[in-house]
Protein backbone atom coordinates (compact mmCIF):
# COMPACT_ATOMS: atom_id res chain seq x y z
CA UNK A 1 0.00 0.00 0.00
CA UNK A 2 1.38 3.60 -0.76
CA UNK A 3 1.09 5.72 2.12
CA UNK A 4 0.43 9.70 1.64
CA UNK A 5 1.53 12.03 4.90
CA UNK A 6 -0.44 14.92 5.60
CA UNK A 7 0.89 17.76 7.69
CA UNK A 8 -0.21 21.24 8.62
CA UNK A 9 1.50 23.34 11.18
CA UNK A 10 0.22 25.80 13.82
CA UNK A 11 3.07 27.94 15.08
CA UNK A 12 2.80 30.41 17.78
CA UNK A 13 5.18 32.94 17.65
CA UNK A 14 5.47 35.39 20.80
CA UNK A 15 5.85 38.47 19.65
CA UNK A 16 8.37 40.97 20.66
CA UNK A 17 6.78 43.82 22.34
CA UNK A 18 7.98 45.35 25.27
CA UNK A 19 4.41 44.88 27.33
CA UNK A 20 1.64 42.94 27.08
CA UNK A 21 -1.09 42.48 24.85
CA UNK A 22 -3.24 43.65 27.06
CA UNK A 23 -1.80 45.04 29.59
CA UNK A 24 1.22 47.78 31.10
CA UNK A 25 3.47 44.09 32.62
CA UNK A 26 6.64 43.40 30.95
CA UNK A 27 7.18 40.54 28.70
CA UNK A 28 10.75 39.60 29.56
CA UNK A 29 11.99 36.62 29.76
CA UNK A 30 13.26 34.66 32.80
CA UNK A 31 11.94 37.19 35.95
CA UNK A 32 11.31 36.09 39.42
CA UNK A 33 7.84 34.22 38.99
CA UNK A 34 4.66 36.40 39.46
CA UNK A 35 7.04 39.44 39.39
CA UNK A 36 5.35 40.62 36.09
CA UNK A 37 1.97 39.31 36.83
CA UNK A 38 -0.25 42.46 37.15
CA UNK A 39 -3.74 42.67 37.89
CA UNK A 40 -4.74 42.45 34.25
CA UNK A 41 -2.27 39.11 34.13
CA UNK A 42 -4.07 38.02 37.41
CA UNK A 43 -7.45 37.87 35.94
CA UNK A 44 -9.09 39.92 38.65
CA UNK A 45 -12.88 40.88 39.07
CA UNK A 46 -13.18 44.59 37.40
CA UNK A 47 -10.04 44.69 35.12
CA UNK A 48 -10.12 46.01 31.12
CA UNK A 49 -7.68 44.56 28.68
CA UNK A 50 -6.39 47.58 26.55
CA UNK A 51 -4.77 46.43 22.96
CA UNK A 52 -1.45 47.02 22.81
CA UNK A 53 -0.58 49.15 19.19
CA UNK A 54 2.94 47.23 18.82
CA UNK A 55 0.91 43.91 19.16
CA UNK A 56 -1.52 44.96 15.99
CA UNK A 57 1.54 46.58 13.99
CA UNK A 58 3.48 43.47 13.95
CA UNK A 59 0.43 41.28 12.61
CA UNK A 60 0.09 43.81 10.22
CA UNK A 61 3.96 43.28 9.40
CA UNK A 62 3.56 39.93 8.88
CA UNK A 63 0.25 39.83 6.96
CA UNK A 64 2.06 41.71 4.48
CA UNK A 65 5.21 40.10 4.31
CA UNK A 66 3.11 36.81 3.29
CA UNK A 67 1.05 38.66 1.00
CA UNK A 68 -2.31 38.06 2.69
CA UNK A 69 -5.62 39.52 3.27
CA UNK A 70 -5.50 41.69 6.45
CA UNK A 71 -9.00 41.32 8.39
CA UNK A 72 -9.64 45.33 8.18
CA UNK A 73 -11.99 44.81 11.01
CA UNK A 74 -10.77 42.02 13.07
CA UNK A 75 -12.60 40.82 16.24
CA UNK A 76 -11.30 39.32 19.66
CA UNK A 77 -13.50 36.73 21.07
CA UNK A 78 -13.27 34.47 24.27
CA UNK A 79 -11.93 30.96 23.86
CA UNK A 80 -13.45 29.15 26.86
CA UNK A 81 -11.90 26.05 29.29
CA UNK A 82 -10.60 25.83 32.83
CA UNK A 83 -7.14 24.94 33.49
CA UNK A 84 -4.99 26.88 36.70
CA UNK A 85 -2.72 29.07 34.69
CA UNK A 86 -4.97 30.59 33.05
CA UNK A 87 -7.02 32.65 35.54
CA UNK A 88 -9.98 34.50 34.04
CA UNK A 89 -11.33 31.04 32.58
CA UNK A 90 -10.63 32.05 29.13
CA UNK A 91 -8.24 32.67 26.64
CA UNK A 92 -8.84 35.93 24.56
CA UNK A 93 -8.34 35.34 21.32
CA UNK A 94 -9.67 35.68 17.53
CA UNK A 95 -11.79 33.19 16.25
CA UNK A 96 -14.39 34.09 12.95
CA UNK A 97 -12.53 37.86 11.77
CA UNK A 98 -8.52 37.07 12.64
CA UNK A 99 -6.41 40.18 12.04
CA UNK A 100 -4.33 38.18 9.14
CA UNK A 101 -6.35 36.18 5.97
CA UNK A 102 -4.98 33.75 3.58
CA UNK A 103 -1.93 34.27 2.37
CA UNK A 104 1.12 31.88 1.54
CA UNK A 105 4.97 31.10 1.47
CA UNK A 106 7.54 29.35 -0.57
CA UNK A 107 9.66 26.44 0.67
CA UNK A 108 12.65 24.94 -1.05
CA UNK A 109 13.20 20.70 -0.77
CA UNK A 110 15.91 19.48 -2.17
CA UNK A 111 15.83 22.19 -4.97
CA UNK A 112 12.04 22.09 -5.24
CA UNK A 113 10.06 24.58 -4.70
CA UNK A 114 6.71 24.75 -3.51
CA UNK A 115 3.72 27.10 -2.34
CA UNK A 116 2.41 26.20 1.37
CA UNK A 117 -0.96 28.16 2.00
CA UNK A 118 -1.00 29.77 5.17
CA UNK A 119 -4.75 29.75 6.52
CA UNK A 120 -4.67 32.54 8.63
CA UNK A 121 -2.46 34.21 11.64
CA UNK A 122 -4.58 35.31 14.43
CA UNK A 123 -3.55 37.43 17.62
CA UNK A 124 -4.33 35.92 21.26
CA UNK A 125 -2.73 36.17 24.96
CA UNK A 126 -0.24 33.56 26.33
CA UNK A 127 -1.33 31.32 29.40
CA UNK A 128 0.52 31.07 32.55
CA UNK A 129 2.56 28.45 33.39
CA UNK A 130 2.28 25.40 35.81
CA UNK A 131 5.25 23.89 37.88
CA UNK A 132 4.20 20.50 38.33
CA UNK A 133 7.17 19.61 41.30
CA UNK A 134 5.78 18.41 44.80
CA UNK A 135 5.26 21.98 46.41
CA UNK A 136 3.27 19.65 49.55
CA UNK A 137 1.35 17.79 46.96
CA UNK A 138 0.20 20.99 45.37
CA UNK A 139 0.65 22.92 41.61
CA UNK A 140 2.67 26.07 41.50
CA UNK A 141 1.63 28.79 39.28
CA UNK A 142 3.97 30.98 37.22
CA UNK A 143 1.67 34.24 35.58
CA UNK A 144 4.93 36.15 34.41
CA UNK A 145 4.01 35.17 31.19
CA UNK A 146 0.42 35.21 30.69
CA UNK A 147 -1.23 38.22 28.49
CA UNK A 148 2.25 37.62 27.03
CA UNK A 149 1.60 38.62 22.84
CA UNK A 150 1.27 35.76 20.23
CA UNK A 151 0.60 35.59 16.62
CA UNK A 152 -1.00 31.91 15.81
CA UNK A 153 -0.03 31.24 12.56
CA UNK A 154 -2.40 28.62 11.29
CA UNK A 155 -1.36 26.56 7.33
CA UNK A 156 -2.54 24.76 5.35
CA UNK A 157 -2.83 20.91 5.26
CA UNK A 158 -0.64 21.60 2.39
CA UNK A 159 2.60 19.55 3.72
CA UNK A 160 3.47 15.81 2.27
CA UNK A 161 6.52 14.93 4.04
CA UNK A 162 8.41 15.92 7.76
CA UNK A 163 10.84 17.59 5.44
CA UNK A 164 8.47 19.85 4.32
CA UNK A 165 7.19 20.40 7.26
CA UNK A 166 10.34 21.44 8.68
CA UNK A 167 11.17 23.90 5.59
CA UNK A 168 7.87 25.41 6.14
CA UNK A 169 8.46 25.87 10.00
CA UNK A 170 11.91 27.36 9.12
CA UNK A 171 10.34 29.73 6.39
CA UNK A 172 8.19 31.51 8.85
CA UNK A 173 11.18 31.78 11.44
CA UNK A 174 12.78 33.63 9.17
CA UNK A 175 10.39 35.35 8.40
CA UNK A 176 9.16 36.45 12.15
CA UNK A 177 12.84 36.94 12.52
CA UNK A 178 13.89 39.10 9.44
CA UNK A 179 10.81 41.35 10.24
CA UNK A 180 12.22 41.36 14.14
CA UNK A 181 8.90 40.71 15.42
CA UNK A 182 9.95 37.76 17.10
CA UNK A 183 13.09 36.54 18.64
CA UNK A 184 12.30 32.90 17.34
CA UNK A 185 14.27 31.33 20.12
CA UNK A 186 12.50 28.04 20.24
CA UNK A 187 14.07 26.45 23.80
CA UNK A 188 12.20 29.88 25.75
CA UNK A 189 9.01 29.14 24.20
CA UNK A 190 9.42 32.04 21.65
CA UNK A 191 8.12 30.09 18.74
CA UNK A 192 6.48 27.08 18.99
CA UNK A 193 5.33 24.08 16.28
CA UNK A 194 1.99 22.28 17.02
CA UNK A 195 1.81 19.30 13.87
CA UNK A 196 -1.30 17.86 12.91
CA UNK A 197 -0.39 14.98 10.90
CA UNK A 198 -2.56 12.44 8.96
CA UNK A 199 -1.81 9.62 6.89
CA UNK A 200 -4.30 8.21 4.07
CA UNK A 201 -3.81 6.19 0.89
CA UNK A 202 -2.14 7.91 -2.15
CA UNK A 203 -5.19 7.71 -4.32
CA UNK A 204 -7.75 8.57 -1.75
CA UNK A 205 -8.35 12.32 -2.27
CA UNK A 206 -10.33 12.29 1.88
CA UNK A 207 -7.85 13.35 4.44
CA UNK A 208 -7.53 10.77 7.16
CA UNK A 209 -8.07 11.00 11.22
CA UNK A 210 -5.35 13.77 12.40
CA UNK A 211 -3.22 13.54 15.63
CA UNK A 212 -1.87 17.03 16.90
CA UNK A 213 1.58 17.18 18.25
CA UNK A 214 2.66 19.24 20.83
CA UNK A 215 5.94 19.68 23.13
CA UNK A 216 8.23 20.14 19.70
CA UNK A 217 11.01 22.58 21.01
CA UNK A 218 13.56 22.42 17.93
CA UNK A 219 13.00 21.68 14.50
CA UNK A 220 15.29 18.87 14.50
CA UNK A 221 12.36 17.14 17.06
CA UNK A 222 9.89 18.47 14.62
CA UNK A 223 10.81 16.29 11.81
CA UNK A 224 11.14 13.56 14.26
CA UNK A 225 8.03 13.90 16.31
CA UNK A 226 6.06 13.61 12.83
CA UNK A 227 8.07 10.78 11.65
CA UNK A 228 7.48 8.94 14.45
CA UNK A 229 3.74 9.88 14.03
CA UNK A 230 3.92 8.46 10.68
CA UNK A 231 5.15 5.60 11.18
CA UNK A 232 2.69 4.97 14.32
CA UNK A 233 -0.17 5.66 12.25
CA UNK A 234 0.24 3.43 9.66
CA UNK A 235 1.52 0.78 11.67
CA UNK A 236 -2.05 0.81 14.09
CA UNK A 237 -4.30 1.06 10.51
CA UNK A 238 -2.24 -1.71 8.98
CA UNK A 239 -3.14 -3.81 11.89
CA UNK A 240 -6.38 -3.38 11.52
CA UNK A 241 -6.75 -0.32 13.77
CA UNK A 242 -8.09 3.18 13.96
CA UNK A 243 -6.44 6.50 14.49
CA UNK A 244 -8.33 8.72 17.06
CA UNK A 245 -8.34 12.30 16.97
CA UNK A 246 -6.14 13.57 20.07
CA UNK A 247 -3.68 15.69 21.16
CA UNK A 248 0.21 13.56 21.55
CA UNK A 249 3.07 14.61 23.41
CA UNK A 250 6.41 14.62 21.93
CA UNK A 251 9.02 13.29 24.03
CA UNK A 252 12.07 13.61 23.04
CA UNK A 253 14.45 11.55 25.31
CA UNK A 254 12.12 8.54 23.94
CA UNK A 255 11.92 9.82 20.56
CA UNK A 256 7.72 9.12 20.56
CA UNK A 257 4.85 10.90 21.06
CA UNK A 258 2.05 10.08 23.46
CA UNK A 259 -0.91 10.58 23.93
CA UNK A 260 -2.29 13.19 26.59
CA UNK A 261 -5.88 11.30 27.16
CA UNK A 262 -8.79 13.09 28.74
CA UNK A 263 -8.25 16.61 27.09
CA UNK A 264 -10.40 15.66 24.37
CA UNK A 265 -13.81 15.88 25.94
CA UNK A 266 -13.25 19.35 26.88
CA UNK A 267 -12.78 20.34 23.15
CA UNK A 268 -15.36 22.45 23.04
CA UNK A 269 -14.11 26.58 23.93
CA UNK A 270 -17.39 28.07 23.21
CA UNK A 271 -15.82 31.05 21.26
CA UNK A 272 -17.96 34.17 21.84
CA UNK A 273 -16.35 38.05 20.87
CA UNK A 274 -15.18 39.22 23.88
CA UNK A 275 -17.76 42.37 25.20
CA UNK A 276 -14.99 43.86 26.51
CA UNK A 277 -12.97 44.62 23.50
CA UNK A 278 -14.26 46.29 20.76
CA UNK A 279 -13.59 45.05 17.36
CA UNK A 280 -10.22 46.52 16.10
CA UNK A 281 -9.63 48.81 12.63
CA UNK A 282 -7.45 48.90 10.54
CA UNK A 283 -6.74 52.13 8.60
CA UNK A 284 -5.00 52.74 5.47
CA UNK A 285 -2.46 55.07 7.17
CA UNK A 286 -1.99 51.67 9.28
CA UNK A 287 -0.79 49.97 6.37
CA UNK A 288 1.12 52.36 4.50
CA UNK A 289 2.99 52.96 7.62
CA UNK A 290 3.97 48.81 8.08
CA UNK A 291 4.63 48.68 4.28
CA UNK A 292 6.94 51.97 4.06
CA UNK A 293 9.16 50.14 7.24
CA UNK A 294 8.95 46.61 6.10
CA UNK A 295 12.67 45.31 5.89
CA UNK A 296 13.95 43.54 2.48
CA UNK A 297 12.28 40.16 2.69
CA UNK A 298 14.57 36.94 2.80
CA UNK A 299 13.96 35.71 -0.79
CA UNK A 300 14.46 39.05 -2.14
CA UNK A 301 17.21 39.64 -0.77
CA UNK A 302 18.46 35.99 -1.60
CA UNK A 303 17.98 36.71 -5.52
CA UNK A 304 19.52 39.89 -5.27
CA UNK A 305 22.80 38.75 -3.67
CA UNK A 306 22.71 36.21 -6.89
CA UNK A 307 22.41 39.13 -9.29
CA UNK A 308 24.36 41.48 -7.47
CA UNK A 309 27.75 39.44 -6.17
CA UNK A 310 26.93 37.04 -8.95
CA UNK A 311 26.68 34.07 -5.98
CA UNK A 312 25.84 30.91 -6.39
CA UNK A 313 21.95 30.53 -4.91
CA UNK A 314 23.16 27.78 -2.21
CA UNK A 315 25.65 30.48 -0.87
CA UNK A 316 23.15 33.30 -1.45
CA UNK A 317 20.70 31.25 0.41
CA UNK A 318 23.17 30.58 3.29
CA UNK A 319 23.97 33.92 3.86
CA UNK A 320 20.23 35.05 3.88
CA UNK A 321 18.95 32.57 6.18
CA UNK A 322 18.86 35.61 9.09
CA UNK A 323 19.05 39.21 8.51
CA UNK A 324 21.85 39.16 10.46
CA UNK A 325 24.47 36.67 8.25
CA UNK A 326 23.08 38.88 5.06
CA UNK A 327 23.32 42.22 6.79
CA UNK A 328 27.34 40.53 8.04
CA UNK A 329 28.07 39.26 4.76
CA UNK A 330 26.61 43.09 3.28
CA UNK A 331 28.88 44.51 5.73
CA UNK A 332 31.82 42.83 5.61
CA UNK A 333 31.74 42.94 1.30
CA UNK A 334 31.55 46.55 1.35
CA UNK A 335 34.94 46.61 3.23
CA UNK A 336 36.75 43.82 1.11
CA UNK A 337 35.51 44.50 -2.07
CA UNK A 338 35.32 41.01 -3.38
CA UNK A 339 32.05 39.13 -2.94
CA UNK A 340 32.86 35.54 -3.65
CA UNK A 341 35.95 35.75 -1.19
CA UNK A 342 34.00 36.91 1.88
CA UNK A 343 31.24 34.75 0.87
CA UNK A 344 34.01 31.96 1.50
CA UNK A 345 35.61 33.10 4.59
CA UNK A 346 32.16 33.42 6.23
CA UNK A 347 31.10 30.20 5.77
CA UNK A 348 34.57 28.73 5.77
CA UNK A 349 36.73 29.54 8.49
CA UNK A 350 34.39 32.12 10.10
CA UNK A 351 31.52 29.33 10.34
CA UNK A 352 34.09 26.59 11.71
CA UNK A 353 35.46 29.00 14.40
CA UNK A 354 32.13 30.22 15.23
CA UNK A 355 30.92 26.21 15.69
CA UNK A 356 34.10 25.38 17.18
CA UNK A 357 33.58 28.43 20.22
CA UNK A 358 29.66 27.94 20.29
CA UNK A 359 29.32 31.59 18.81
CA UNK A 360 26.82 32.99 16.35
CA UNK A 361 27.06 35.92 14.01
CA UNK A 362 26.42 38.41 16.48
CA UNK A 363 28.72 37.15 19.15
CA UNK A 364 31.88 36.80 16.71
CA UNK A 365 34.51 38.43 18.09
CA UNK A 366 35.53 38.80 14.59
CA UNK A 367 33.55 41.78 13.23
CA UNK A 368 32.03 41.99 9.70
CA UNK A 369 34.20 45.07 9.95
CA UNK A 370 37.43 43.12 10.86
CA UNK A 371 36.32 40.55 8.37
CA UNK A 372 35.87 43.10 5.27
CA UNK A 373 39.29 44.53 6.44
CA UNK A 374 41.09 41.02 6.61
CA UNK A 375 39.32 40.03 3.34
CA UNK A 376 40.47 43.72 1.47
CA UNK A 377 44.06 42.92 2.57
CA UNK A 378 43.66 39.19 0.50
CA UNK A 379 41.98 40.32 -2.29
CA UNK A 380 44.52 43.48 -2.88
CA UNK A 381 47.43 40.49 -2.36
CA UNK A 382 49.08 42.13 0.99
CA UNK A 383 48.66 38.58 2.44
CA UNK A 384 48.21 35.49 0.80
CA UNK A 385 44.97 33.30 1.82
CA UNK A 386 47.38 30.88 3.82
CA UNK A 387 48.67 33.45 6.25
CA UNK A 388 45.34 35.15 6.12
CA UNK A 389 44.55 31.74 8.08
CA UNK A 390 47.07 33.23 10.98
CA UNK A 391 45.81 37.04 10.39
CA UNK A 392 42.16 35.14 11.23
CA UNK A 393 42.97 33.21 14.34
CA UNK A 394 44.59 36.34 15.97
CA UNK A 395 41.74 38.23 15.11
CA UNK A 396 39.57 36.33 17.02
CA UNK A 397 41.53 36.17 20.40
CA UNK A 398 41.10 40.20 19.96
CA UNK A 399 44.44 41.40 18.57
CA UNK A 400 43.33 43.97 16.57
CA UNK A 401 42.22 44.83 12.86
CA UNK A 402 44.11 43.17 10.20
CA UNK A 403 46.23 45.49 9.37
CA UNK A 404 47.45 46.13 12.94
CA UNK A 405 47.91 42.37 13.28
CA UNK A 406 50.04 41.99 9.43
CA UNK A 407 51.88 44.84 10.91
CA UNK A 408 52.79 43.89 14.21
CA UNK A 409 53.14 40.22 13.26
CA UNK A 410 55.46 41.36 9.46
CA UNK A 411 53.04 38.91 7.54
CA UNK A 412 53.05 40.85 4.50
CA UNK A 413 53.17 39.17 1.45
CA UNK A 414 56.50 39.74 -0.53
CA UNK A 415 55.68 40.60 -3.81
CA UNK A 416 58.77 42.24 -4.91
CA UNK A 417 60.27 40.20 -7.47
CA UNK A 418 63.89 40.55 -6.93
CA UNK A 419 63.10 40.04 -3.25
CA UNK A 420 61.78 36.84 -4.17
CA UNK A 421 64.23 36.11 -6.88
CA UNK A 422 67.08 36.21 -4.27
CA UNK A 423 65.42 33.68 -2.38
CA UNK A 424 64.54 31.59 -5.10
CA UNK A 425 68.38 31.92 -6.25
CA UNK A 426 69.61 30.73 -2.72
CA UNK A 427 67.82 27.43 -2.57
CA UNK A 428 68.62 26.40 -6.51
CA UNK A 429 72.03 26.68 -5.13
CA UNK A 430 71.96 25.05 -1.69
CA UNK A 431 70.52 22.08 -3.61
CA UNK A 432 71.87 21.08 -6.70
CA UNK A 433 71.02 17.72 -6.29
CA UNK A 434 67.48 18.14 -6.60
CA UNK A 435 67.96 20.74 -9.67
CA UNK A 436 69.74 18.33 -11.29
CA UNK A 437 66.98 15.70 -10.46
CA UNK A 438 64.46 17.88 -11.68
CA UNK A 439 66.27 19.01 -15.03
CA UNK A 440 66.39 15.09 -16.23
CA UNK A 441 62.63 13.95 -15.24
CA UNK A 442 60.28 13.79 -18.15
CA UNK A 443 57.62 16.23 -18.47
CA UNK A 444 54.72 14.84 -16.82
CA UNK A 445 56.52 14.78 -13.25
CA UNK A 446 58.10 17.66 -13.26
CA UNK A 447 55.07 19.13 -11.99
CA UNK A 448 55.03 17.69 -9.34
CA UNK A 449 58.76 17.91 -8.14
CA UNK A 450 58.88 21.84 -8.64
CA UNK A 451 56.52 21.16 -5.27
CA UNK A 452 59.50 20.76 -3.37
CA UNK A 453 61.62 23.96 -4.79
CA UNK A 454 58.09 26.29 -3.84
CA UNK A 455 58.18 24.48 -0.33
CA UNK A 456 61.74 25.36 0.50
CA UNK A 457 60.92 29.01 -0.68
CA UNK A 458 58.00 29.67 1.21
CA UNK A 459 59.98 28.27 4.31
CA UNK A 460 62.74 30.41 3.56
CA UNK A 461 60.75 33.14 3.33
CA UNK A 462 58.35 32.32 6.13
CA UNK A 463 55.27 31.78 4.00
CA UNK A 464 55.15 35.62 3.06
CA UNK A 465 56.23 34.93 -0.83
CA UNK A 466 53.86 35.30 -3.05
CA UNK A 467 53.16 31.78 -4.65
CA UNK A 468 51.84 32.32 -7.90
CA UNK A 469 55.41 34.72 -8.36
CA UNK A 470 57.40 31.54 -6.95
CA UNK A 471 56.66 29.53 -9.37
CA UNK A 472 56.49 31.43 -12.00
CA UNK A 473 60.20 32.22 -11.08
CA UNK A 474 60.98 28.62 -10.79
CA UNK A 475 59.82 27.50 -13.94
CA UNK A 476 62.10 30.18 -15.50
CA UNK A 477 65.46 29.56 -13.64
CA UNK A 478 65.09 25.53 -13.58
CA UNK B 1 -35.56 23.11 20.23
CA UNK B 2 -35.31 20.29 22.79
CA UNK B 3 -32.51 20.43 25.38
CA UNK B 4 -32.62 17.29 27.10
CA UNK B 5 -30.85 16.07 30.70
CA UNK B 6 -27.64 14.47 29.20
CA UNK B 7 -27.49 18.32 27.15
CA UNK B 8 -27.56 20.58 30.73
CA UNK B 9 -25.21 18.04 31.81
CA UNK B 10 -22.91 18.70 29.52
CA UNK B 11 -22.90 22.21 29.23
CA UNK B 12 -22.35 21.83 32.98
CA UNK B 13 -19.43 20.16 33.11
CA UNK B 14 -17.70 22.84 30.67
CA UNK B 15 -18.99 26.05 33.06
CA UNK B 16 -17.66 23.62 36.03
CA UNK B 17 -21.38 24.04 37.87
CA UNK B 18 -22.69 21.53 40.14
CA UNK B 19 -26.38 20.80 39.17
CA UNK B 20 -28.32 18.94 41.49
CA UNK B 21 -30.06 15.75 39.77
CA UNK B 22 -33.36 16.84 40.16
CA UNK B 23 -33.03 20.45 38.40
CA UNK B 24 -31.60 19.45 35.37
CA UNK B 25 -34.57 18.19 33.75
CA UNK B 26 -36.50 21.93 34.80
CA UNK B 27 -33.35 23.71 33.34
CA UNK B 28 -33.62 21.48 30.47
CA UNK B 29 -36.88 23.13 29.58
CA UNK B 30 -35.53 26.71 30.43
CA UNK B 31 -32.84 26.58 28.48
CA UNK B 32 -35.09 24.82 25.39
CA UNK B 33 -37.17 28.01 25.65
CA UNK B 34 -34.44 30.45 25.54
CA UNK B 35 -33.05 28.67 22.30
CA UNK B 36 -36.89 28.67 20.75
CA UNK B 37 -36.48 32.48 21.00
CA UNK B 38 -33.02 32.18 19.03
CA UNK B 39 -34.64 29.92 16.66
CA UNK B 40 -37.81 32.62 15.90
CA UNK B 41 -35.05 35.33 15.44
CA UNK B 42 -32.99 32.90 12.51
CA UNK B 43 -35.87 33.32 10.65
CA UNK B 44 -35.25 37.01 9.88
CA UNK B 45 -33.65 37.01 6.45
CA UNK B 46 -30.39 39.14 7.75
CA UNK B 47 -28.34 38.61 4.76
CA UNK B 48 -27.32 42.04 4.05
CA UNK B 49 -27.37 42.94 7.89
CA UNK B 50 -23.25 42.76 8.78
CA UNK B 51 -22.61 40.97 11.72
CA UNK B 52 -21.94 42.77 15.27
CA UNK B 53 -19.61 41.91 17.50
CA UNK B 54 -20.31 44.60 20.54
CA UNK B 55 -23.22 46.91 20.91
CA UNK B 56 -20.95 49.95 21.09
CA UNK B 57 -20.57 51.65 17.52
CA UNK B 58 -16.93 52.52 17.91
CA UNK B 59 -13.50 50.56 17.55
CA UNK B 60 -10.81 49.82 20.20
CA UNK B 61 -8.55 51.92 21.34
CA UNK B 62 -4.87 51.32 21.07
CA UNK B 63 -2.62 51.62 23.91
CA UNK B 64 1.14 52.56 23.63
CA UNK B 65 3.58 49.76 24.01
CA UNK B 66 5.27 50.83 27.24
CA UNK B 67 5.73 48.63 30.88
CA UNK B 68 3.78 50.84 33.26
CA UNK B 69 3.37 47.89 35.65
CA UNK B 70 5.72 47.68 38.36
CA UNK B 71 5.90 44.27 40.57
CA UNK B 72 3.26 44.08 43.11
CA UNK B 73 3.66 40.85 44.12
CA UNK B 74 3.41 40.82 47.64
CA UNK B 75 0.57 42.95 47.83
CA UNK B 76 -1.46 40.68 45.03
CA UNK B 77 -0.04 37.63 46.87
CA UNK B 78 -1.42 38.64 50.06
CA UNK B 79 -5.05 37.79 49.18
CA UNK B 80 -3.97 34.25 47.85
CA UNK B 81 -4.75 31.17 49.73
CA UNK B 82 -1.79 29.53 49.84
CA UNK B 83 1.67 30.80 47.83
CA UNK B 84 5.29 29.13 47.71
CA UNK B 85 8.64 31.01 46.49
CA UNK B 86 6.70 33.29 44.26
CA UNK B 87 4.12 31.23 43.03
CA UNK B 88 0.87 30.47 43.62
CA UNK B 89 -0.21 27.55 45.03
CA UNK B 90 -3.77 25.14 43.45
CA UNK B 91 -4.69 22.11 44.02
CA UNK B 92 -2.26 19.44 41.28
CA UNK B 93 -3.57 19.43 38.26
CA UNK B 94 -2.23 15.97 36.86
CA UNK B 95 -2.17 13.02 38.31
Amino acid sequence: MQWETVIGLEIHAQLATRSKIFSGASTAYGAEPNTQACLVSLGMPGVLPVLNREVVRMAIMFGTAIDAELGRRNVFARKNYFYPDLPKGYQISQFELPIVGPGQVEISVDGESKTIGVTRAHLEEDAGKSLHEDFRGMTGIDLNRAGTPLLEIVSEPDMRSAKEAVAYARKIHQIVRYLGICDGNMQEGSFRCDANVSVKLKEHTEFGTRAELKNINSFRFLERAINFEVERQIDLIESGGKVVQETRLYDADKDETRSMRSKEEANDYRYFPDPDLLPVEISDAMIDDVKSALPEMPDMRRDRFESDFELSQQDAESLTASREMADYFETANAIAGDAKLTANWIMGELSAAMNREGRDIVTSPVTAELLGGMVRRIADKTISGKLAKDVFEAMWNGEGSADAIIEAKGLKQITDTGAIEAIVDEVLASNPQQVENYRNAPDDKKGKMIGFFVGQVMKMSKGKANPQQVNQLLREKL
Amino acid sequence: MSFDQSDVEKIAHLARLAVPAGEARALGGDLSRILDLVAQMEQVDTSTVEPMAHPLQMTQRLREDRVTEENQRELYQSVAPATEKGLYLVPRVIE
